[in-house]
């Protein structure tokens, strides 16, 4: 059904909020350096699914997870793996951007300093590069040094992005990561993602179906925490397959 | 346009009268009391007053210093400042990480608040009763020990509170750049809590460093610098105090040079947690 090959796979994964049931035997597909959407109607279990990729689901209290989830090949909740492995493999760009406690500079250091994936001298080089992929760096370069929470919502978003992308991720995965934004900022994150699907693998939660239309390469249909329909994106939207994602997408519910 | 005098205008006017009033008030006094001291201490503040201790006849307003109660008041404060966030610091992560919202929380904050109300006095008087069942004399250990009793709570419910205010998205940021749980305690919460945990400490501080009342009965009083925590100590204000008490104009005069340089003690460890918290508190989010 995909022609680039799996880069997340999962199998009958299933996640609990104590005893609420957020997803329901999820079996899907990822494909490498695509952007892959994950829509649904509020509740669903779209920010669940995300979480599960990166291993935050159990951050919250009372969680428990079944199933698989296979990156690389590698099941992900293999108790003997690295959970910070795993983290920097897949970057979290959340809803809401928010900096770390430091200057702007300091925040894309942050994760070259803690993983060590730059020679410590070319520190201002990388800063520079990562920022320039996020489209900050002509704002922001004549006040490197200052708090980044003086920046604006949308700046922030975009120094949330450039410092994720320091840690060297190979998967981004995204939390409506525009929705706390004014248009053009919006925009502004859309074409980066655009501009960045070629050398990683996206996946984004949407509630904006436009949105959807625009970027999505594949897409993925959840309803009540399981996955109703999954495949390339003009084919869900164009010949949906299910009554469920027909109704949705035309706006019933 | 006219303005028309609704009554909630003339509550704004009101409201408004009094502000100005109480500030007035707080800068006036505070301006009374510096001119005071400034007046009466400047004349005799010398640099034999900072660099020596009181010679034979100091007190009848003959030559000496209080360098004692300078060295004095800093030893004091500073042990107490330091045991006292032996024991806060603790106890705050206890309170706001472990037992935040719990009814045994909500009673153990109640209590300090108390503490922190209760007049430094009664301090003094526990400590000296603490100090005579143990055996001790008046001393800088016993100095140290009640002021750090009465820095306690007013440390504890600082720090309680500044991490309390700690995001909890804050953590999650960091975890979600592959940081373990110390990287994130270590680089990201600590930068965030370090400004205000200062300024709590420097806040405690200022409070031990001109308190007199506790060091009264427990730090006692003495001319030399001690040597070991079980000599007495002497401290400004008590050397404010004896040097008033005192019927020589003399020597009076000294008493304000003394409070001069309690003062601008004080208001050093105050414009240095101003500083620390305008050059570090402002990476902190909030
Ligand atoms: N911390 C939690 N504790 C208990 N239940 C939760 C928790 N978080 C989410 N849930 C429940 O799990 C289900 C899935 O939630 P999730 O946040 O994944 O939905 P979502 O699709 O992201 O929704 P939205 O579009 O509103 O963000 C919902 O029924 C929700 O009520
Ligand atoms: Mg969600």
């Amino acid at each position: 059904m995909y022609s680039n090959e799996p880069h997340i796979e999962t199998n009958g994964l299933n996640a609990y909020y104590g005893n609420i049931q957020a997803l329901k035997n999820i079996s899907i597909v990822i494909p490498r350096k695509q952007i892959t959407m994950i829509i649904g109607p509020s509740g669903c279990g779209k920010t669940s699914l995300l979480k599960c990729l990166n291993r935050f689901f159990e951050l919250s209290p009372n969680t428990s997870v079944t199933g698989e989830v296979l990156t690389d090949g590698e099941n992900i909740y293999n108790p003997s793996i690295d959970i910070t492995e795993i983290r920097k493999k897949a970057g979290l760009l959340a809803q809401r951007p928010y900096p770390l406690p430091m200057s702007i500079y300091d925040n894309v250091a942050y994760g070259i300093r803690i993983h060590h994936t730059r020679p410590r001298r070319e520190m201002d080089h990388w800063v520079q590069h990562y920022l320039e992929i996020a489209g900050l760096w002509e704002e922001v370069k004549d006040r490197l040094h200052s708090p980044a929470n003086n920046l604006s919502i949308g700046q922030q978003q975009r120094l949330c992005l450039a410092r994720g992308l320091a840690v060297e991720p190979e998967i981004i995965l995204g939390d409506e990561p525009t929705s706390a934004l004014d248009p053009i900022s919006a925009q502004n994150i859309e074409s980066r993602l655009l501009d960045l699907k070629s050398q990683y693998t996206i996946i984004l939660v949407t509630h904006i179906l436009r949105q959807a239309r625009r970027l999505a390469d594949y897409v993925i249909f959840m309803y009540l925490g399981e996955v109703i329909e999954a495949g390339l994106a003009e084919q869900v939207f164009n010949h949906p397959q299910h009554e469920r994602t027909q109704a949705y997408l035309s706006g019933v519910f | 346009m006219k303005t028309k005098w609704k009554p909630r205008h003339i509550e704004e006017t009101i409201m408004k009268i009094l502000m100005i009033f109480s500030f007035s008030l707080i800068i006036g006094s505070l301006g009374w009391i510096l001119f005071t001291i400034l007046i009466k201490g400047l004349p005799s503040l010398s640099w034999a007053m900072l660099t020596q201790t009181p010679k034979g006849g100091y007190y009848l307003g003959k030559e000496g210093g209080i360098l004692n109660a300078i060295v004095g008041s800093l030893y004091l404060a500073a042990g107490g400042t330091i045991l006292a966030v032996l024991i806060a610091f603790p106890t705050a992560l206890f309170l706001s990480v472990y037992v935040n919202k719990k009814r045994w929380a909500v009673i153990v904050r109640l209590s300090l608040d108390i503490l922190w109300g209760i007049p430094s006095i009664v301090y003094g008087a526990f400590g000296f009763l603490l100090m005579l069942a143990m055996g001790l004399r008046a001393s800088l250990l016993g100095g140290i020990i009640t002021l750090a009793f009465l820095e306690f709570p007013i440390m504890t419910r600082a720090m309680d509170e500044i991490i309390q205010r700690i995001p909890p998205d804050l953590p999650l940021a960091a975890y979600a750049l592959g940081s373990t749980h110390f990287e994130t305690a270590l680089h990201v919460i600590t930068r965030q809590v370090i400004p205000g945990l200062l300024t709590a400490v420097l806040l405690a501080f200022g409070r031990a460093i001109g308190d007199a009342a506790s060091v009264l009965f427990t730090a006692g009083y003495t001319d030399h610098i001690p040597t070991s925590l079980s000599q007495p100590v002497a401290s400004l204000p008590l050397a404010v105090f004896f040097q008033l008490a005192t019927p020589y104009p003399e020597v009076q005069n000294r008493a304000y040079a003394s409070a001069l340089i309690l003062t601008i003690l004080v208001l050093g460890v105050s414009i240095l947690s101003r500083w620390i918290s305008y050059h570090l508190d402002r990476y902190s989010i909030r």
